[in-house]
């Protein structure tokens, strides 16, 4: 009943889609307020619609109802609660419905908090969004019914694939998806737009929040997903340039290209037609990302040749949104008022050379990631593009762009001052060259580059520090008046600082972690002592347990350092009978931001037991980084100017403001 | 300066950024892409020592030695053709001897495969991709492999699968 149920919600979804895909766009042509207002309840109501299939499928999940098949697939009745509900979304039907989910989220947020847009502005948006979400529900329900049953319901299901049984996966996937799908509203925002033929300051205004939001959650959610993949693949890799990653990172490049695009946009009524591109561009990438991991086409392109359906499903869509938008957009965009003019050397000038900069490395990526699917399908030949490709390409664009990170913010709209900038960043200049010296003395082995690379990173915290010491007036100003600056900067500025900030924090742990990362692997048997960074690591012993559904092997590790003992470490190895495969549990010792990290690998038959221990200095500064972007994306939001319809600010305190 | 000069200043600019783009792309593509080849291949184009590949076959059975301190010897097959392979380090957790397995090195001056990354796949019943894709192509594909390859998809899922089931990270040793 409840599968049915479920079906039935989203049958009904699809039918509210459809007339909210039509009948605004009619009231908008005859000036309907009635009919334009139609769009608001169906969104509100599709919304409730896929809840309700939502929470149909976890429930049939909380309960082990294998008699539906995606059930019996992926769940099994020993496993725990938290991994029943967080399965719903560990395969492909469950993942697709909860894309669908975020959707109707996101325009059931439009059309409750967006009761200051234009009417028909509205109306516009909200059609686009149904649009998507069409398009998406007939491809789940012709070519992905989560709800499907079994004709002999069997007794136990086959279980949800190990690796996936994390607390990982429960946060990951939607925090992507929340960033993902988030961009669909900009990308309705556009074409709107491009459809009514009007763009103004105001518009940059509206989309900027839901772009940022998008934003926070895409960056956590990568975060969330690099960090899950090096401690739950028991070797210490974090990132690896994989095309599933490529797919989540490109629309990041180009979501954060986006953002500053609105900026100038918003600030100087500029960059408007190049806004309204990266908008369709970033929810292009994010369909096409969504095509990448849906379809199979990276697992095998001859298994997607044979088994077409859902490929194909996503490409035609793909190609709809993709080629619809662009013609839309080459046949509206010149219509478009050209906006502010400005000297290369600006606010505006520097955040184009950011976005240049960005949109060209998501083009390498891009390359990158379709260039070996391109050859595979044409040439029949196959090639691996990896780490040194992305080292070769993606990380001197990426080094210009930090070196010019810190410029930015400093510069003044309209014309900018680059020498007196210069000036005033010669002290996180100094910074930057202090730390590489401090790196080349201090380091052994490794590359020359690390050191410098290590500057660059100082450079940009240090950058983003003197901005705000800068607008707060510290050093040159007494102490009460700077607090008084401080409380009265926008929450904006703070947040610039932050996010910057955090490109820098992430770079140094990239750099510490890649360079100086050392590793001991060996066998090991019962109170063996490995050496390594100055740790003593003995293996105290080795035991069973049993889990839920798992057994698991147990090594204990005692750590001390310089005779002094510090902590117990307990690696484990899961094997989990239901599919016959066993997971690396790694045990992580955290000293700082630093990591001691053992995993292990297969035990032989004398009770020896194979280990990798690896020590990776710096190394949660990588995922520190993003989270500090996302914070100062958090300040950034809260800003009182992004609140629209919040009361202006008083004329007398606007005054003490530092000029922007 | 006029508008046009302006506008001129940001057309060549970002002239130029493409430009260094492209170049480092094309740069990139002459030295750092890896070609995937199976030992038939190997036997047949006469692969010179010291050139980086993938090597991707079945573990033929009985010819996995382990020796002292994590170093292993195993052979890769294809049906046609086999190639021996020195590794050392620990082998992933479902490397069989049987089964699929890709290895990334190069060849040293006797013809040993020398690995200094061995991939294979959590899940039992996926076979690496290029391998199942080297395999069908020659004729060699049987079912009782293990299954079918592209059930890989379907078992990962979720936002970035690739880092646990699709990818070649997973497993994989370096």
């Amino acid at each position: 009943m409840i599968a049915e149920s479920g079906h039935y919600a989203l049958v009904l979804a699809l039918g509210l889609a459809l007339i909210q895909s039509v009948v605004p766009l009619i009231g908008a042509r005859l000036r309907d307020v009635a009919l334009m207002n139609v769009a608001r309840s169906t969104a509100l109501a599709q919304l409730l619609f896929v809840g309700a299939s939502f929470i149909a499928l976890v429930m049939l999940h909380v309960n082990s109802d294998f008699s539906v098949a995606n059930v019996y697939e992926n769940s099994h009745s020993m496993k725990p609660l938290l991994y029943k509900i967080t399965g719903v979304w560990g395969n492909h039907e469950g993942s697709m419905l909860l894309w669908v989910s975020i959707l109707a989220l996101f325009g059931g947020l439009v059309a409750a908090f967006g009761n200051n847009l234009p009417l028909s502005l509205r109306a516009h948006v909200l059609a686009v969004q149904a649009w998507v979400a069409s398009a998406f529900y007939l491809f789940i329900l012709v070519t992905s019914n989560p709800f499907l049953r079994i004709a002999s319901p069997p007794i136990e299901g086959r279980d949800l694939n190990p690796v996936l049984q994390d607390i990982g996966l429960a946060v990951h996937p939607p925090m992507l998806y929340l960033g993902y799908v988030g961009f669909s509203i900009s990308f309705s925002f556009a074409i709107a737009a491009l459809m009514e033929g009007r763009i103004d300051a105001a518009w940059a205004r509206w989309v900027r929040p839901w772009t940022l939001v998008a934003w926070i959650f895409l960056t956590l959610g990568i975060a969330m997903g690099s960090y899950w993949a090096y401690y739950e693949l028991g070797w210490g890799g974090w990132w690896f340039w994989d095309p599933v990653e490529n797919a989540s990172l490109m629309p990041w490049l180009s979501g954060t290209a986006l953002l500053h695009s609105a900026l100038v946009m918003e600030k100087r009524n500029a960059l408007k037609v190049w806004t309204i591109l990266l908008s369709i561009l970033t929810f292009s990438l994010s369909l096409l990302g969504t095509f990448l991991v849906r379809s199979g086409v990276i697992t095998s392109v001859h298994a997607f040749a044979t088994d077409p359906t859902r490929g194909v499903f996503i490409l035609l869509i793909l190609c709809l949104f993709i080629g619809g938008s662009l013609s839309l957009f080459a046949g509206r965009a010149t219509s478009l008022k050209q906006g502010g003019l400005f000297a290369p050397i600006s606010r505006e000038g520097a955040l184009v050379l950011n976005n240049l900069l960005l949109t060209v490395a998501c083009a390498v990526v891009l390359f990158g990631t379709l260039y070996p699917l391109a050859m595979e399908m044409l040439a029949d030949f196959k090639m691996s593009v990896g780490a040194p490709f992305y080292n070769l390409t993606f990380a001197p664009l990426f080094t210009l762009l930090l070196l010019a990170v810190p410029f930015g913010p400093m510069l003044a709209w309209k014309r900018g001052d680059l020498l007196g900038v210069t000036q005033r960043l010669l002290a996180a200049g100094v910074a930057g060259l202090v730390a590489v010296a401090i790196a080349w003395g201090w380091a052994t082995g490794g590359s020359t580059l690390a050191p410098l690379a290590i500057g660059l990173g100082v450079f940009v915290i240090a950058g983003a520090v003197t901005d705000i010491v800068e607008r707060t007036g510290l050093v040159r100003l007494p102490f009460a008046t700077v607090l008084h600056r401080a409380r009265g900067l926008p929450r904006s500025s703070w947040g610039t600082a932050f996010a910057h900030a955090g490109l820098g924090v992430a770079l140094i742990g990239i750099v510490c972690e890649t360079t100086w990362n050392s590793e001991y692997i060996a066998t090991m048997k019962q109170n063996d002592v490995a050496h390594i960074s100055g740790f003593d690591v003995k293996l105290d012993g080795v035991l069973q347990r049993q889990g839920p559904n798992y057994r698991e092997m147990i090594a204990e590790f005692n750590v001390s350092r310089d005779g002094a003992p510090l902590s117990v470490m307990t690696p484990s190895k899961r094997s989990f009978t239901t599919r016959g495969s066993s997971t690396t549990e790694a045990a992580l010792l955290t000293r700082g931001a630093s990591q001691l990290y053992i995993s292990l690998g297969d035990a032989n038959a004398e009770g020896a037991i194979a280990v990798r221990i690896y020590y990776k200095p710096m190394v949660l500064l990588i995922w520190w980084g993003p989270v500090l972007m996302a914070f100062g994306g958090v300040l950034s939001l809260s800003d009182r100017r992004l609140r629209v319809g919040a009361p202006k600010p008083a004329r007398a305190k606007q005054r003490l403001q530092p000029a922007e | 300066m006029t508008r046009k000069q302006r506008r001129m200043t940001i057309i060549g600019g970002s002239l130029a950024v493409l430009a260094l783009a492209a170049a480092l792309v094309l740069n990139a593509l002459r030295d750092s892409i890896v070609f995937f080849s199976t030992p038939t291949m190997v036997a047949e184009k006469h692969v010179e020592p010291g050139k980086r590949f993938r090597l991707g076959g079945l573990v033929q059975p009985g010819s996995l030695q382990r020796g002292d301190n994590l170093a292993v010897t195993f052979e890769v097959a294809d049906g046609n053709a086999k190639l021996p392979v020195a590794y050392k380090g620990i082998l992933p957790d479902l490397f069989r001897e049987g089964q699929g397995v890709v290895a990334e090195g190069a060849l040293d001056a006797n013809g040993v495969f020398k690995a200094d990354t061995v991939l294979a796949k959590h899940d039992e019943t996926y076979m690496p991709k290029d391998v199942a894709d080297a395999l069908k192509k020659q004729g060699h594909w049987k079912d009782d492999y293990g299954g079918k390859p592209s059930d890989g998809g379907k078992t990962s899922d979720a936002g970035k699968p690739a880092t646990t089931a699709q990818g070649n990270p997973q497993g994989a040793v370096r």
